[in-house]
């Protein structure tokens, strides 16, 4: 626990930390990369699960249509970590003591073993259903848990800055 | 704009949503999830102009994104009305609302030109190299200015009335 004490003191040190903090512009840009980037990942993993829910695109081939938008979904999510720790590291005591946003961070690791469970076990078998208007009830859950706990993780995500004072 | 604000703040609408806490922050939720919508179906949709992902033609790109985006917007709007009446004053005399609002009515008015444009002119625009070029790069200015209202939003909470 104490060197984790002292890795955050070490972060919250750093100029780049120090920059985001102090400017007046820096962490409202950085923001702003975060809610365009998290909202494209929200965006394309609904049109995925919309399509496993048989709600949507339900004249393409499941496999087809994940392979053609998931990558845009992971290089947005790449875009929203990256921005999401440059706002953590200008104030991280702050933050991991905020519980809204340790409600997030649990999401976030439930709405991840979620989407394991189902890209290493239900998705094994896709072939089997991939043209079927909608995917087997393993399939329609793992689609039905991703959508709310998204939504939840941006209600959660909003109520950091609400809760914590801006620097 | 000030005096609107003022007029807004005393309205009895206004009053319920400043008393209820709970209900600025899930408009705010609504709001995001309304920019994911737009903001997807967006993308999907100009890069089917650019020409990524052909399985689906132009026309079934359309109809299967189109209605998400024109849900979305009018979601935005309403959550943005709600915004607004709840925190008048936050909004209407911030100048990053009113460049936001600015360049919200451009870019609906460049899409909708590059749209017709493009189904009138189908030959032009499909046809030789210059005309496919110039449909790619509409269709990525089209996706960065719809981020750049997106933006102006965010910066709303950050710049202070004038």
């Amino acid at each position: 626990m104490q060197s984790v004490t002292e890795l955050l003191s070490w972060l919250e040190a750093t100029w780049l930390a120090e920059f985001i903090r102090e400017s007046e512009w820096a962490f409202p840009a950085v923001e702003s990369v975060h809610v365009i980037a998290l909202a494209l990942v929200i965006g394309t993993i609904s049109i995925v699960d919309l399509r496993l829910l048989g709600l949507a695109s339900t004249n393409r081939v499941y496999s087809e249509l994940a392979r053609q938008v998931l990558p845009w979904t992971w290089g947005a999510f790449g875009l929203a970590a990256i921005s999401g720790t440059l706002m953590f590291i200008s104030q991280p005591q702050t933050y991991l003591g905020n519980v809204a946003f340790r409600i997030k961070f649990a999401l976030m690791f439930v709405a991840g073993v979620n989407m394991l469970v189902f890209q290493l076990i239900t998705s094994r078998d896709a072939s089997k259903w991939d043209r079927d208007a909608a995917a087997p009830l393993a399939g329609r859950i793992a689609a039905t848990l991703s959508l709310a706990f998204w939504i939840a993780i941006v209600f959660f995500g909003r109520r950091i800055g609400f809760t914590t004072m801006p620097a | 704009m000030l005096a609107l604000a003022q007029w807004l703040e005393h309205t009895s609408v206004s009053q319920e949503i400043q008393k209820a806490p709970w209900l600025i922050p899930l408009l705010q939720t609504t709001h995001i999830i309304a920019i994911a919508m737009v903001l997807s179906s967006v993308l999907m949709i100009e890069l089917r102009i650019v020409g990524v992902g052909k399985s689906l033609s132009m026309t079934q790109t359309s109809a299967r994104y189109a209605p998400w985006l024109w849900t979305g917007l009018v979601l935005l709007a309403a959550t943005g009305l709600g915004l607004i009446v709840g925190e008048p004053k936050r909004a209407l005399p911030n100048p990053a609302f009113q460049i936001k609002m600015l360049m919200l009515a451009v870019t609906l008015a460049v899409a909708l030109a590059f749209q017709t444009s493009l189904r009138r002119n189908l030959a032009f625009w499909e046809g030789h190299s210059l005309g496919r070029k110039l449909t790619g790069g509409f269709a990525v200015i089209v996706f960065f200015l719809w981020c750049a209202i997106a933006v102006a939003g965010r910066w709303i909470a950050y710049v202070h009335n004038a």
